[in-house]
């Protein structure tokens, strides 16, 4: 039996979860239309290579990655592109991103996929290139291109990693892949591990989900796995939060900013695993992933549902009932309301809530806070929520970080358990949101003051070479008249070349003169512009001080 | 819905419950209260409580604050019956909506209100009530079978709404020192602890049936500790305190230094330890914060009881301590995840 280690606070919200594992997981019916956002990860938005009118195959690239950190987007069925625009796409943001609308031909025929049998044989560079171009990103949430993170030198990760704790309420979507596909799990994760040379493998599920942890311990079991132990861990929110699933698991503790595998860890989502291997033995693109639908419908299910199903064509097949106000992705302590009951499920979407006023009711109003600290007992980043609070209630952004605002993972533990029904959490998102505006502002005013600078400095050189200009062309005038004087002396007056010099030599004697009046207007920068109140008021001023002086001076002879 | 951002979900909890925890946690107490002093003190917080809903309504609809919420937390309600159980029993009606007032209205709304009062709010009345009237602050009841006269509720009554005494009765009769204060008065005449402890207004381990209001005040506590409504910090950190800094000084010289257990059940020491510290308005809110808190609170209390001029110190104590609950906050910062010891 392993030690298991604690992390600090943690609550413990009714589960919901039984509702949607009752059935298998159900192939969701091929939708009217798909809406792909080209934007489903982190890092740059991948770039459209289909244009509206094209067909494409199943598992087509139509979006390929812009940069080092990007991924591949891919057609979920074989059909013609209607449109690539702007819309509403499933994001905390509520604004709308570029979208593939795929009108599905029915067929959903694949394009020729290059599987691999022997994926030991291949270079590591070749099987993270192959993840990237199969748009294979971390399932549990982040969305984080998995090829980046499946990179590290030898001996430096110990631990693997992989997180099956799903501690939200409601989700089931990774409780019911690991009943059901932990055998192709577990081929991920040894994959995983081949490419991080990770010496063990951790496989992380909160106890309340006996079935999986039965069907994953006899998967390892029946694979012959060295080093790899699934354990059960205990049910508590926010358990499956990498940061905490690796400190029950390791007792390390990565501390915010810092990255786990400089500590010697790595974590992956076990649908992540999933993905990888699929991608790598099939060549099978990330088109498609499992997904809880569950909340205000008759039958909580999970679905194997293609990336850019409309939601609201999903939760229908799980018999939506009436009363349904919306949808939140995700669960109901990190999750976030849709802008639309139509937007497109993307890689990140591992549950659907239907949600009603009787699933959620009306929060109660705040009232003042109390100082109770119920909110620092849960916090799992160990921080004062109420200090934070406080801080980011008067604005005071600098204090607020000193408490470690940049620590807060977002659990919303300390809302859930706050007695005067602050939004807490709400306002953690706000002053972190206000610091980077500010930071960007401040940036962008560095970025400005440095253009002000450098052309300031680009007129004072024109400048200064304009008038050595004049004094060089000058210079050269004089000489060429004492020439010319000279040669003039000898036979003949040369009254006509000087005078037709004279206006252009008049030019340029102004020009000077000008400049000086310029110069000199431009020193004492106080004094412009005045008005001739002010003036006679400056002249009355010195008037005065002069007074003073003869004053001074008659004293002083006295 | 409950609104557009996360958590959608709320725990079932609200400070109007958690107040009432508490006020039901004062019952065993205030139970044992009346069995020994009589039924004057539900009097008492009956006009307390009544003075600090009206005061509380008052306060909050000249401040343009919506009334219902606050008036329903349950908070003034708290103030009022701390209040009253800390004034002598048969105090005249007006000090205690005197001092109600004062506590509700001055040392809670003038500095915010709810959850921004620096100070408790009903050690606060308490303290302008015994600088303001400290005569009248000294009528505590003899308990039931001391002292050979007692008054019948009717009497009481009397007394406080009319500041009549019966025909033949003085205050003097009815009324007695408090323990403490016995002590205190005793000492200064020379007399040994064990004489002392021998009259017949002292019981097991304290004041006769004081102590066994205190003894119910400490089942409350426990209520509250079983309910996780306050954290072990600072009852354990006051009383632990308490103890150690009385048994030093009894260790040292037993002849004029009652033994440490007087001191824990005497005076408001259990009422102090578990539901006047325990404010979480005025106390620090860290772990450590809370412990040198209530040490604090516990030496202050000691050295008031022992060579200060009042009979009890836990009003002055607390009001003292409420002080330094800013920087105590921000002096015991825990570390945060991940940042407790550097790792190389």
């Amino acid at each position: 039996m392993k030690t298991l280690y604690q992390f600090h606070g943690g609550i413990h919200p009714p589960t919901n979860k039984t509702q949607s594992t009752q059935t298998p997981i159900r192939l969701a019916q091929l939708p009217v239309k798909l809406v792909i956002p080209l934007h489903q990860h982190v890092g740059n938005c991948a770039k459209p290579v289909v244009e509206a009118g094209d067909y494409v195959l199943k598992g087509q690239l139509i979006g390929r990655p812009d940069g080092h950190l990007s991924s591949a987007i891919h057609a979920s069925t074989s059909g013609t592109i209607a449109a690539i625009d702007m819309q509403p796409v499933a994001h905390a943001s509520g604004m709308a991103d570029l979208c593939v609308t795929l009108i599905p031909d029915g067929l959903d025929k694949w394009i020729e996929l290059a599987p691999c049998d022997d994926w030991q044989s291949l270079p590591h560079t070749e099987l993270r290139h192959i993840l990237r171009n199969a748009g294979v990103v971390g399932l549990g949430g982040a969305v984080f291109p998995s090829d980046m993170k499946l990179y590290a030198h030898k001996h430096k990760i110990k631990t693997l990693v992989l997180n099956g704790a799903e501690c939200e309420p409601f989700i089931t979507c990774d409780d019911l892949l690991m009943r059901e596909r932990a055998g192709e799990i577990l081929l991920g994760i040894e994959m995983m591990r081949t490419l991080l040379y990770a010496e063990e493998v951790l496989i992380g599920i909160e106890d309340n989900k006996p079935e999986a942890i039965a069907a994953m311990q006899a998967a390892v079991t029946a694979g012959g796995y060295a080093r790899m132990e699934v354990i059960a861990v205990p049910t508590i929110y926010p358990g499956g939060g990498a940061k905490q699933l690796i400190r029950v698991l390791t007792g390390i503790e990565v501390a915010a900013g810092v990255r786990s595998t400089n500590l010697g860890v790595q974590c992956f989502n076990v649908g992540t695993a999933y993905s990888v291997w699929r991608a790598i033995r099939y060549g099978e693109p990330l088109i498609s992933r499992v997904v809880t639908v569950t909340g205000n419908v008759a039958h909580p299910q999970n679905f194997d549902a293609l990336i850019g199903t409309p939601m609201d064509e999903l939760v229908a097949q799980a018999d939506q009932l009436p009363g349904t106000t919306g949808y939140i992705m995700g669960g109901p302590m990190m999750g976030v309301l849709m802008p639309s009951m139509q937007v497109g499920m993307i890689k990140a979407t591992n549950c659907i809530i239907a949600s009603s006023d009787q699933l959620f009711p009306a929060a109660k109003p705040a009232v003042s806070c109390i100082r109770c600290t119920r909110c620092a007992d849960v916090c799992p980043a160990e921080l004062q929520p109420q200090e934070l609070y406080w801080f980011a209630k008067a604005k005071n952004l600098d204090k607020a970080e000193d408490y470690h605002l940049f620590d807060c993972i977002e659990c919303g533990a300390c809302s859930y358990v706050c007695p005067s029904n602050i939004p807490l959490v709400q306002y953690y998102r706000f002053a972190k949101s206000e610091i980077w505006a500010q930071e960007a502002g401040k940036k962008a005013a560095d970025a400005a003051r440095e253009r002000h600078e450098y052309r300031e400095s680009r007129i004072e050189r024109e400048k200064r070479e304009k008038a050595e200009k004049l004094a060089a062309k000058e210079k050269a005038a004089q000489d060429a008249r004492a020439q010319r004087a000279a040669l003039a002396a000898v036979p003949e007056t040369g009254t006509m070349p000087v005078a037709a010099e004279n206006p252009v030599q008049q030019k340029i004697q102004a020009a000077i003169e000008h400049a000086k009046l310029q110069a000199a207007a431009a020193k004492p920068k106080n004094t412009e512009q005045l008005t001739p109140h002010q003036l006679a008021e400056i002249a009355d001023i010195e008037a005065r001080r002069a007074r003073v002086r003869e004053l001074a001076k008659d004293n002083t002879e006295e | 819905m409950s609104g557009f951002f996360s958590p959608f979900i709320t725990k079932p909890v609200s400070v109007s419950q958690i107040m009432l925890h508490v006020l039901f946690a004062l019952i065993p107490g205030i139970a044992l209260y009346v069995w020994f002093y009589g039924p004057a003190i539900l009097v008492s917080i009956t006009l307390a409580s009544i003075t600090a809903l009206g005061i509380e309504a008052l306060m909050l609809k000249i401040q343009h604050k919506p009334v219902a919420p606050y008036l329903k937390d349950n908070s003034a309600l708290l103030t009022a019956w701390l209040l009253a159980l800390s004034i002598p029993t048969l105090a005249p009606w007006w000090l205690v909506v005197v001092g109600t007032a004062f506590a509700i209205s001055i040392s809670k709304h003038l500095y915010g209100g709810l959850g921004n009062n620096p100070f408790n709010p009903a050690m606060v009345g308490y303290a302008v009530l015994i600088i303001s009237f400290p005569a009248y602050m000294t009528h505590w009841l003899a308990p039931q079978g001391v002292g050979g006269v007692s008054m019948s509720f009717s009497d009481q009554l009397g007394y406080m709404f009319q500041g009549l005494l019966p025909d033949g009765l003085t205050l003097d009769a009815v009324t007695m020192a408090t323990p403490l204060d016995t002590l205190k008065t005793q000492l200064h005449q020379h007399s040994q602890i064990e004489h002392i402890l021998n009259m017949p207004i002292y019981g097991h381990l304290a004041g006769k049936g004081g102590e066994w209001v205190a003894g119910g005040f400490l089942l409350g506590g426990f209520y509250l500790f079983a309910k996780r409504l306050i954290s072990w910090h600072l009852p354990v950190a006051f009383l632990g305190s308490l103890f150690l800094i009385a048994g030093i000084f009894h260790l040292f010289d037993p002849a004029h230094y009652a033994a440490p257990l007087l001191h824990l059940f005497s005076g408001a020491a259990m009422l102090g330890a578990f539901f006047i510290l325990t404010d979480p308005v005025t106390s620090p809110t860290t772990p450590r914060g809370k412990l040198i808190f209530a040490a604090g609170a516990a030496l202050l209390t000691y050295l008031i009881r022992v060579f200060g001029g009042f009979p009890d110190g836990i009003a002055f104590a607390t009001l003292l301590m409420n002080i330094t609950v800013p920087l105590l906050d921000a002096w015991t910062q825990p570390k945060v995840f991940g940042k407790k010891e550097k790792r190389s």
